[in-house]
């Protein structure tokens, strides 16, 4: 699939501020005024840059309004109206938090559970999807909300909590490439079965359609980097889990000025970007088998 | 609403015969044609006369080659356009409602108007049925020429999908795959219709038609073909070629 910018820009930044959400609708970090302040600002600032970056790959962005009333049907849906539900019941808790000094518990609680709510929605837009077999597991909306959460809890200044989420979401991301490596084959489906032609031997693209690529081909057919995979792999753990949890483990043990898991948390912002750019990159959809590509092709790297 | 339509007797849909199937790419030029002249916005192409032109299509012809162990490699034209899926997920994903299945006639559809042009519905579908509009940001997709089918200002013999009309092999076939006694139906008995992609679930309407399979090729010795071009002189002719051949 083609690492669209906007796309990566809206999960990694959107599921970030919510994580932050989540932990500020429960009342962690202890701040008031100008503290609050800023951490509401990033919280709503990373969910609301992500969102309107989600926009940029509309071809009729000016419609986007219609996308809110399929909630019963479409995750996409369900996503948009969680998303608003998230960012009005949040925005009025910060109001009341940081310009009244009070922080409504329940309202925070909603909010945390409306934020929560809103990463595990986006994330079954990509986990929904059978066409794409390494994004149609259980793992990937798992993964999402502990990006999300882990994220947030390093923006949140947490170490115990961030130290712990680093350490399952590390786990848990390399469970998910290593049944994601075999996802396409237990799909069962093929070049043969594409074509029907089960009981005619082994099937190959002879001539392709069209002479000049087309949507499909830009869109999802798209091969690009995965010779880097097992670098990036590497990069993206490195700087999103391991510096970070150990940037945590570090301040449990001394007291370390708070700039450290900020700083941690920047990393591990890079870190999610490298991760989230392969989450597309490596993924495979079967219309690739009409075009000749079989699961595991490298070429045109 | 972009949930499913309980389903419907009428499915209209495309039987395909891939044994007839010749690979003319007919149909794509008068689906283009049909299609960028009538009902909603036109197939755009970008770059139409310059050096790498992009557009959309809805129907589109892949060659493939099947080769089984010892024998002759077979070639299959493979036109491929949407299959109108009973449990179609290119609907039920799309988040505004503008992808729709019609409960009468089952024919899968885009609201171009409402269509945010997100390529959701795209993703979701495994046969790549669905091309955006890179021109009006809209989705687009076979509608089974719902412009013509009911179209009561064409002559009645129009009035089926324009890929179906102007197939010279006669590969294609429109029909009521609901009715078990249309001749589409039939057809899909006789001849073994198959679905595409079955594991997926989607439950396409429209079927295809396998290929024969090729004959054997015997072990008898080859013709001497040159040898029928020169015919035995005889008469005249032939006391001059045997004149000639003393000499």
């Amino acid at each position: 699939m083609h690492p669209a910018p906007s796309l990566i820009v809206f999960t990694t930044l959107s599921g970030l501020g919510f994580g932050l959400m989540v932990w500020l609708g429960l009342g962690l970090p202890v701040a008031w005024g100008w503290a609050a302040f800023a951490w509401c600002a990033i919280a709503i600032g990373g969910a609301s840059i992500g969102l309107l970056a989600s926009t940029l790959h509309l071809g009729n962005p000016q419609r986007a309004w219609r996308a809110l009333s399929q909630w019963r049907s479409s995750w996409l849906s369900r996503e948009g109206v969680l998303a608003v539900a998230t960012l009005l019941v949040f925005g009025l808790y910060a109001l009341l938090w940081i310009f009244f000094g009070r922080r409504v518990e329940a309202l925070g609680i909603a909010a945390s559970v409306l934020a929560l709510a809103t990463v595990a929605a986006t994330a079954m837009i990509y986990a929904q999807l059978r066409t794409v077999p390494r994004w149609h597991m259980p793992e990937t909306p798992i993964l999402f909300v502990l990006y999300a959460l882990a994220g947030g809890a390093l923006l949140a200044l947490q170490a115990l909590a961030g130290l712990v989420l680093l350490v399952l979401l590390g786990c848990v991301q390399v469970l998910a490439w290593w049944r994601g490596s075999t996802a396409y084959a237990r799909s069962g489906s093929s070049m043969e079965t594409a074509t029907g032609l089960t009981h005619h031997g082994q099937v190959r693209l002879f001539e392709a359609p069209h002479t000049t690529p087309n949507y499909l081909m830009t869109e999802m057919v798209f091969v690009v980097g995965r010779r880097r995979a097992a670098a990036l792999r590497r990069i993206g753990l490195a700087l999103g889990v391991v510096i970070p949890a150990l940037a945590c483990l570090l301040a449990l043990i001394v007291a370390v000025p708070p700039v450290v898991l900020a700083l941690a948390a920047l990393c591990h912002l890079a870190g999610v970007v490298a991760m989230r750019w392969l989450f597309y990159a490596e993924a495979e959809h079967l219309v690739g088998l009409y075009y000749g590509r079989r699961p595991g092709d490298r070429a045109a790297a | 609403m972009t949930s499913l339509p309980p389903p419907s007797d009428k499915k209209l849909g495309l039987v395909i015969d891939l044994d007839t199937c010749v690979g003319c790419h007919a149909c794509v030029v008068s689906c283009k044609s049909w299609n960028s002249s009538g009902y909603g916005a036109p197939l755009a192409d970008l770059d139409a006369y310059g050096e790498a032109p992009v557009g959309s299509f809805l129907n589109r012809i892949h060659t493939f080659e099947a080769k089984q162990e010892g024998r002759p490699a077979q070639i299959v034209h493979f036109p491929k356009s949407c299959l109108h899926c009973e449990d179609a997920p290119c609907v039920t994903v799309c988040p505004t409602g503008a992808s729709y299945k019609r409960q009468a006639d089952g024919i899968v559809l885009v609201n171009e108007d409402w269509c945010i042009g997100c390529g959701l519905c795209a993703w979701a579908c495994p046969y790549g049925a669905r091309e955006m509009d890179q021109a009006a940001g809209v989705m687009k997709k076979c509608t089974l020429c719902v412009d013509r089918i009911y179209n009561d200002n064409l002559p009645e013999v129009d009035r089926e999908p324009a890929c179906v009309r102007t197939c010279p092999a006669g590969a294609r076939h429109f029909g009521d795959l609901g009715d078990p006694d249309s001749a589409v139906s039939h057809l899909v008995a006789e001849r073994g219709g198959i679905d595409l992609m079955p594991e997926q679930g989607t439950r396409p309407v429209n079927k295809y038609l396998p290929p024969r399979p090729k004959q054997e090729i015997g072990e008898a010795e080859p013709v001497d073909l040159v040898a029928l071009a020169e015919p035995e002189a005889k008469g005249f002719l032939g006391w001059l070629d045997r004149a000639l051949e003393k000499l």
